[in-house]
């Protein structure tokens, strides 16, 4: 597992049904690029979260390729309608093969 | 759209585009998750008498989308190197196998305040000392740990986690009593040109605040939002490291983070910032 990895979300406690929330995430990740090389002049291999999806009660909310560009602590913010109580899921694939994972309940109300 | 107004919006957008560039300090009001007020402007403190009359914060200087970063502690990057902080706040280390945690329990209780008042003459040591010295001490002295690199990393998180609980209380540094030779030191430092382009602290952030120096807007250089995450490096900075790069910008050789130069220098810019909130950390770009 790469180090220092955490992931954060922050999801409104509760909403009226049917309505649009905004979640906001942010995982901290190098984001190793593949395009660096260290002083020796050795590449530095490319080590990076490559997909991120959310999923409220089984069903995808939003589902993201992430590319080498992206910078490091990777910050996704999103909206999405909340039909019903329930809870989000969110996960993270690293480069490496692990995957991070998080939920959130929310409630109607 | 018609064509007319499409050409509307392209001249009000034209307009207005120098009009943004031409500024000084902007009059948002910095409220950090719609609880705490900070008080980001206020009268300069006595001894700025006849220099300037009123300290503002950095973040009036910086554009809105940099600003909205640091009103949320979701939002704000610089919270991941707090939290990481407070894992190492919690871990043993050293000879000793002491943790910060086993002799100054909770930070939120315990460090309360400690930031507005650094850097804080050491009665005991008889030196002046800044929040990382105070750590390192305690590191050598009482965990039997490594001293940890002046700036570096864990250094530096460590004391932008200490300054967060201290955040939205008024910058308070002593400056006189036996800190006032180390103050005067510093106070020199800031009014004494440097390097090929003999430039002084002051002719920047004195003179110039609120005009550009090239693309770079250039602010009053407090530092009561050190240490600041920085969008340039994504990582959080130490203020020795920003003198460091600011003297390095005069084409000067720069003294080193940690040194006594810029302990001074630090105590005479933080005494600058009497008044204002302390934001620890900060979002800059």
């Amino acid at each position: 597992m790469a180090s220092g990895v955490k992931p954060r979300v922050k999801v409104p406690k509760k909403a009226g049904a049917g309505d649009a929330i905004t979640i906001k995430t942010l995982i901290s990740h190098k984001m190793e690029s593949g395009q660096r090389k260290d002083k020796s002049g050795n590449v530095i291999p490319r080590s990076i979260i490559n997909r991120f999806t959310c999923d409220f009660n089984g069903q995808n909310v939003v589902d993201v390729t992430l590319e080498p560009a992206i910078s490091t602590n990777p910050y996704i913010e999103f909206e999405s309608t909340v039909p019903e109580a329930g809870e989000f899921k969110f996960t993270w694939y690293d480069d490496d093969g692990d995957v991070y994972e998080t939920t959130k309940k929310i409630a109607i109300g | 759209m018609t064509f007319k107004a499409l050409t509307a919006i392209a001249l009000v957008a034209g307009l207005s585009a120098p009009l943004a560039m031409a500024g000084g300090a902007d009059d948002d009001t910095m409220v950090i998750n719609d609880e705490t007020e900070m008080v980001t402007k206020t009268a300069a403190p006595a001894h700025l008498d006849g220099a300037v009359d009123e300290v503002i914060s950095g973040w009036h200087f910086r554009s809105d989308e940099t600003q909205s970063l640091q009103l949320d502690d979701f939002d704000n990057p610089g919270m991941i190197f707090v939290d990481q902080a407070m894992d190492v706040w919690n871990t043993a280390e050293g000879s000793e196998g002491k943790a910060c945690a086993d002799c100054h329990n909770d930070p939120a209780e315990t460090m309360v305040g400690v930031k507005a008042t650094y850097p804080k003459w050491n009665e005991e040591a008889g030196e002046v000392r800044t929040v990382q010295m105070q750590v390192n001490d305690c590191r050598v002295n009482r965990m039997g740990a490594e001293a940890w690199k002046y700036d570096a990393g864990k250094a530096v998180s460590m004391e932008a986690m200490i300054s967060l609980h201290s955040r939205g209380m008024p910058m308070s540094v002593a400056i006189d009593g036996p800190a006032a030779a180390m103050w005067e030191k510093g106070k020199e430092m800031y009014y004494t040109r440097t390097g090929q382009l003999e430039l002084s602290c002051a002719n920047c952030h004195e003179d110039n605040y609120g005009n550009y120096i090239r693309a770079d807007h250039l602010s009053q250089g407090q530092i009561n939002g050190f240490p600041v995450y920085r969008l340039k490096n994504a990582k959080l900075n130490g203020v020795h490291s920003r003198f460091k790069g600011c003297v390095r910008d005069t084409r000067a050789e720069t003294y080193s983070p940690g040194s006594e130069d810029f302990i001074a220098l630090e105590l005479y810019v933080a005494s600058r910032s009497n008044g204002l909130s302390v934001e620890s950390p900060s979002v800059r770009n």
